[in-house]
């Protein structure tokens, strides 16, 4: 019979490489972690086989990772600051005023007031990050919570449980963002207005002048009626889940051991089912992005402070005069973030499952006395 | 290969070997398999978990799923006179073969119904898309004939009932009969009975040996289950490790079995009708087919392994009248005719 | 003459179809059944699907409540226990599943699997490694499984693994509902062999489960056979199969496959026609009557009692009341 070997690609040399590194990390803290968890180190290495044989899945890792390093390091890297003109700053009104991409120094152009177009979208990652951190594991802590409890102990609990999700479900999120954005935006900028600490926490969260802290109330406002609405969702599928898992006998075995409902819910549910929930987890990171975007292309009307919505918002009025990269580009960086996420989470669903992790097919390099056949 | 009693061959596996090609590597779940059927009998495929015996049941349509991969070797057809190698037909001419003239009953019978049809209709629609019958009406009638054949009560009625409304064995039966509806050459029954009650069992046994009685059938059924190898069927071949250790006539196998594997098998199987001190079992495990242990397969777990038996793989040897096994304790003796 | 460690009286358990509140029928799953194990035996419990084998398991050990009835464990009724005083039962009395393949937490590791039941009874132990590693030699298996994880082992590694976590409380009873039908046939006798092993060297009474009477008749010193809900023979496990009674032991005996091709040609075969009824309406009387070829008129209308007819036999059959 022919030799056959398994070829490892570079990127799983490198896969690999990473893992070595992370292992060597925690063993300096806990010595006796690699002979423990030896096998889950190998799951890990097979994870990344999987992920290194999809390059769509690789391909929308990176552009994911770019929108939270962007986010991150955008108003530190940006050129300008948000609210920089060109025109004030050189004067020159006719060549700054909707300047197309690539006029002297505005690489990607700029809009009516003469603002840097790069500059504001950088800025912007950073608004469209943090309302994802601060929104999604609101949603998630509560909604896990709630389907857990429901879908373990069933009966009444779970009738009441539902009946609030779906009355909670029924509430259309963007009504409930206008009715909330009018009734707290006042009052959340007046309170960080008044108070020092807020100013500064705000302004150094989401990269704004502290004058302009209080401006994000509009955007803190949009958080909470997402808060209000996002955790319904998970809510049921956790649920869902949680019935799934119930069934299982080592549930029943845990149960003939005395153990807690507490205990069984936390220590035997909750590990088996993060699988899913992380394919579900990424996968929203871009509802998200794509939802605060669009609250903000609605109420954005004064544009202070330079959210990706607002931006395409602002520069959708001067489409009529040409100005075609104030919409194209931002609406580009919003859907290469959202399709970052939603491929990566397609392929995360592949690797995370043992079964499909196992049969991917690989290609396997024949060597027949001397001859190279690929084979597929 | 086999002499079957001056019966013809209807199927011949020659040198069959199938791969998994999977992440955690390649799994070599079939090797140099070869075995003959021949016709009117009924063949049994006898292994435990992983021992492959489904896997050679699926090459015999070439329906191994991916990562799977038939690597080498050949599935003869006699068909006719005819010698057909079955790995080398199109598509369209297996579909032909396919439900028509070799036909599979599978374990589940839950799995093997569609619940949003009735049995009549699905028994209609295996016939349908074979050509045995021209429409659905004809095809209704013959389904209520089908399952008659298979002892079911009022099968006017039962023909309209959905198939959760049948119990397990009746299951069985409806999935029987769609195996015989469109009078195959060879039936392939993949452990038919394991997912049923005892009592029940030995009702769909007795009706398999009478429907096979009195069609001709040419049966190949595949178990774990020695007493079922036992009352069912005429030749045996015993799989291990994806490997045949043991082919025989049934009596011969119980009588004098040669493979160390099969003995311990044998004497394993907790037999209600005689006293048992203890129960002998055959230590360690099933191997890895990933690294499959070198040589004999089998010589990790056997009591009688030699070094020869570490480094080469003994060749099938004919030990008596159709008896063959795979074992240095017999190949190097009496002189390895294959 | 040892003493009886469980006794079952008058066990009943219906579950409700339809719902709480819209209940259509009762699934009369137990029905009245009443029995002993004695300290250090194993009763074999033996039926088909929906006979209750398996709900009278979990019933014993309260993993369910009961409709009606008592079980009196050492002598203390354990079917109104609740909180620590159930706990402490289930210190004492444990279960073993049927399928490896779900029974174990697939994202635990070995240790940790073992380790549960001892932390959940906050049990001190000095050196957790060295007992778990103890209790890994004892079920056959080593160190070097400590920290791996189920699904890198075959079905008969993961019973024992199974095994050795319900030793971990070192238990006075186990329930043993069909530990080895979903192992292959070599794996089973290791298996069969290491749970009789385990009882003779910590004096285990077990309750053995299963639908395979070859194993049955192996591991148990007394049978007992289930139809429907219902108890209908009851001897020690040589008496049943050299002079089973009751026609439907008869015939499940006639129905298994005997691995001996001319003993399988030769045997008197009684076969039972249809298939066991359901248990929501069983049949009026003995609940065997549809089935069974000896039916009078008595069993239509009358259920038979379980009696002694042999010393140490009981059955509960018209036949020989």
């Amino acid at each position: 019979m022919t030799e056959e070997v398994y070829e490892k690609k570079i990127l799983d040399r490198l896969s690999d490489a990473l893992i070595s590194f992370l292992v060597k990390i925690i063993t300096l803290f806990k010595k006796d972690w690699y002979r423990k968890n030896r096998s889950r180190v190998e799951e890990w290495r097979l994870m990344l086989y999987a992920l290194n044989r999809s390059p769509i899945g690789i391909a929308g890792l990176i552009l994911g990772m770019m929108f939270i390093v962007v986010g991150i390091i955008g108003p530190i890297i940006a050129p300008h600051s948000y609210d920089f003109s060109f025109i004030m700053a050189t004067g020159q009104y006719k060549k700054y005023f909707l300047a197309p991409p690539g006029t002297g120094g505005a690489l990607l152009g700029t809009d009516d007031l003469g603002r840097d177009l790069l500059s504001q979208l950088l800025y912007g990652a950073r608004i469209s990050l943090v309302v994802t951190a601060l929104v999604l594991p609101v949603g998630i802590i509560i909604g896990i919570l709630l389907g857990l409890i429901s879908g373990y102990y069933g009966g009444l609990v779970d009738e009441l449980i539902m009946r609030v999700t779906d009355m909670f479900l029924a509430f259309p999120a963007l009504i409930l963002a206008l009715a909330l954005s009018a009734a707290l935006t006042d009052r959340m900028a007046m309170a960080i207005a008044n108070n020092p600490y807020l100013t500064s926490l705000v302004s150094f969260i989401f990269a704004v002048k502290p004058n302009d802290a209080l401006n994000m109330a509009q955007t803190l406002s949009i958080v909470v009626a997402l808060w209000i609405v996002w955790w319904p969702g998970y809510a049921r599928f956790t649920r869902g889940l949680t019935l799934q898992e119930k069934n299982n006998v080592y549930v029943e075995a845990a149960k003939a051991l005395s153990m807690s409902s507490v205990g069984i819910m936390t220590k035997h549910i909750l590990p088996n089912i993060i699988g899913p929930l992380l394919v579900l987890i990424t996968l929203d990171i871009g509802n998200v992005i794509l939802v605060e975007a669009g609250l903000s292309f609605l109420f954005g009307a004064q544009m202070k402070i330079p959210d990706w919505g607002a931006i395409v918002q602002h520069g959708s009025q001067y489409l009529v005069n040409g100005a075609w990269w104030l919409v194209m580009i931002p609406g580009l960086a919003i859907l290469v973030s959202v399709l970052g996420w939603n491929l990566f989470g397609d392929t995360l669903r592949d690797i995370l499952d043992p079964k499909t992790r196992r049969s991917i097919e690989f290609k396997v390099k024949k060597k027949k006395k001397g001859e190279e056949v690929t084979q597929e | 290969m086999s002499e079957g009693g001056g019966r013809k061959p209807i199927i011949e596996v020659k040198d069959l070997y199938v791969y998994f090609y999977t992440y955690a590597g390649i799994v070599k779940a079939i090797e140099d398999v070869s075995f003959t059927i021949y016709r009117g009998e009924t063949f049994c495929l006898v292994g435990e978990t992983g021992c492959g015996k489904t896997v050679v049941s699926r090459t015999l349509t070439n329906v191994v799923p991916p990562p799977g991969r038939i690597v080498k070797g050949k599935v003869l057809y006699h068909k006719n006179g005819e010698v057909i190698n079955i790995l080398d037909l199109p598509e369209d001419k297996l579909r032909e073969i396919r439900g028509r003239e070799i036909a599979y009953i599978i374990q589940d019978p839950s799995s093997a119904l569609d619940p949003l049809y009735t049995v009549g209709y699905q028994i209609a629609e295996t016939m349908i898309d074979h050509g045995t019958v021209k429409n659905k009406k004809e095809g209704f009638v013959r389904a209520v004939k089908l399952l008659k054949e298979v002892l079911i009560p009022d099968p006017e009625n039962r023909a309209k009932a959905y198939p959760h409304e049948l119990s397990g064995g009746m299951r069985q039966r409806v999935v029987i009969s769609m195996g015989l509806s469109n009078e195959p050459q060879l039936l392939i029954a993949d452990e038919p009975t394991s997912y049923l009650d005892v009592t029940v069992q030995a009702q769909v046994l007795d009706l398999m040996r009478e429907l096979k009685k009195r069609k001709g059938l040419t049966v190949l059924l595949i178990t774990h289950d020695m007493g079922v190898v036992a009352e069912m069927c005429e030749r045996v071949a015993v799989l291990y490790a994806g490997n045949i250790v043991e082919v025989a006539p049934v009596d011969e196998l119980f009588k004098r079995p040669r493979h160390p594997y099969t003995v311990g098998l044998l004497r394993a199987v907790p037999n209600p009708l005689t006293e048992i001190e203890r129960l002998e079992s055959i230590p360690g495990t099933v191997p890895n087919l990933i690294n499959p242990p070198p040589g004999c397969r089998f010589h990790p777990r056997c009591p009688h392994a030699t070094e020869k038996c570490r480094r080469e793989k003994p060749p099938l040897v004919r030990v008596g009248p159709s008896h063959y096994v795979r074992c240095w304790l017999y190949a190097g003796k009496e002189g390895g005719e294959a | 003459m040892s003493e009886a460690l469980v006794k079952v009286e008058g066990l009943k358990k219906y579950f409700p179809v339809g719902g709480i509140i819209f209940t259509k029928g009762w699934v009369k799953a137990v029905d009245d059944v009443s029995f002993e194990i004695m300290k250090g035996e194993t009763l074999g419990l033996v039926g088909e699907s929906g006979c209750g084998k398996t709900t009278t398991g979990k019933l014993i050990l309260r993993l369910l409540k009961p409709t009606a009835g008592k079980v009196l464990f050492d002598g203390k009724d354990i079917t109104k226990l609740r909180g620590r005083a159930l706990k402490e039962f289930r210190r004492q009395a444990n279960i073993v599943f049927q399928d490896p393949y779900s029974s174990l937490d697939p994202r635990m590791t070995v240790f940790n699997i073992i380790m549960e039941p001892v932390r959940i009874h906050k049990i001190h132990v000095d050196d957790p490694e060295e007992f778990v590693i103890k209790l890994l030699y004892e079920v056959g298996l080593n160190e070097t499984h400590l920290y791996r994880y189920p699904h890198e082992f075959s079905g008969g590694q993961r019973q024992r693994i199974a095994i050795a976590r319900t030793l971990a409380l070192r238990p006075k009873f186990m329930v043993l509902d069909e530990p080895t039908s979903a192992l292959d046939v070599s794996v089973q006798a290791q298996i069969l062999n290491l749970l009789k092993e385990l009882q003779r060297k910590y004096g285990l009474t077990y309750l053995f489960i299963s639908h395979n009477l070859g194993v049955v008749k192996y591991m148990s010193n007394r049978i007992a056979v289930m139809y429907l809900g219902k108890l209908v023979e009851l001897a020690p496990a040589k008496k049943l199969f050299e002079n089973p009674l009751h026609p439907y032991t008869k015939a499940l005996l006639s129905s298994i496959p005997i691995p001996d091709p001319e003993l399988a040609r030769s045997k008197e075969r009684i076969r039972i026609s249809g298939e066991p009824p359901s248990p929501i309406n069983p049949p009026s009387g003995c609940r065997f009557h549809p089935r069974c070829p000896h039916a009078t008129e008595k069993c239509r209308k009358e259920e038979p009692v379980l009696k002694e007819v042999e010393k140490d036999h009981l059955v509960a059959c018209w036949l020989y009341a």
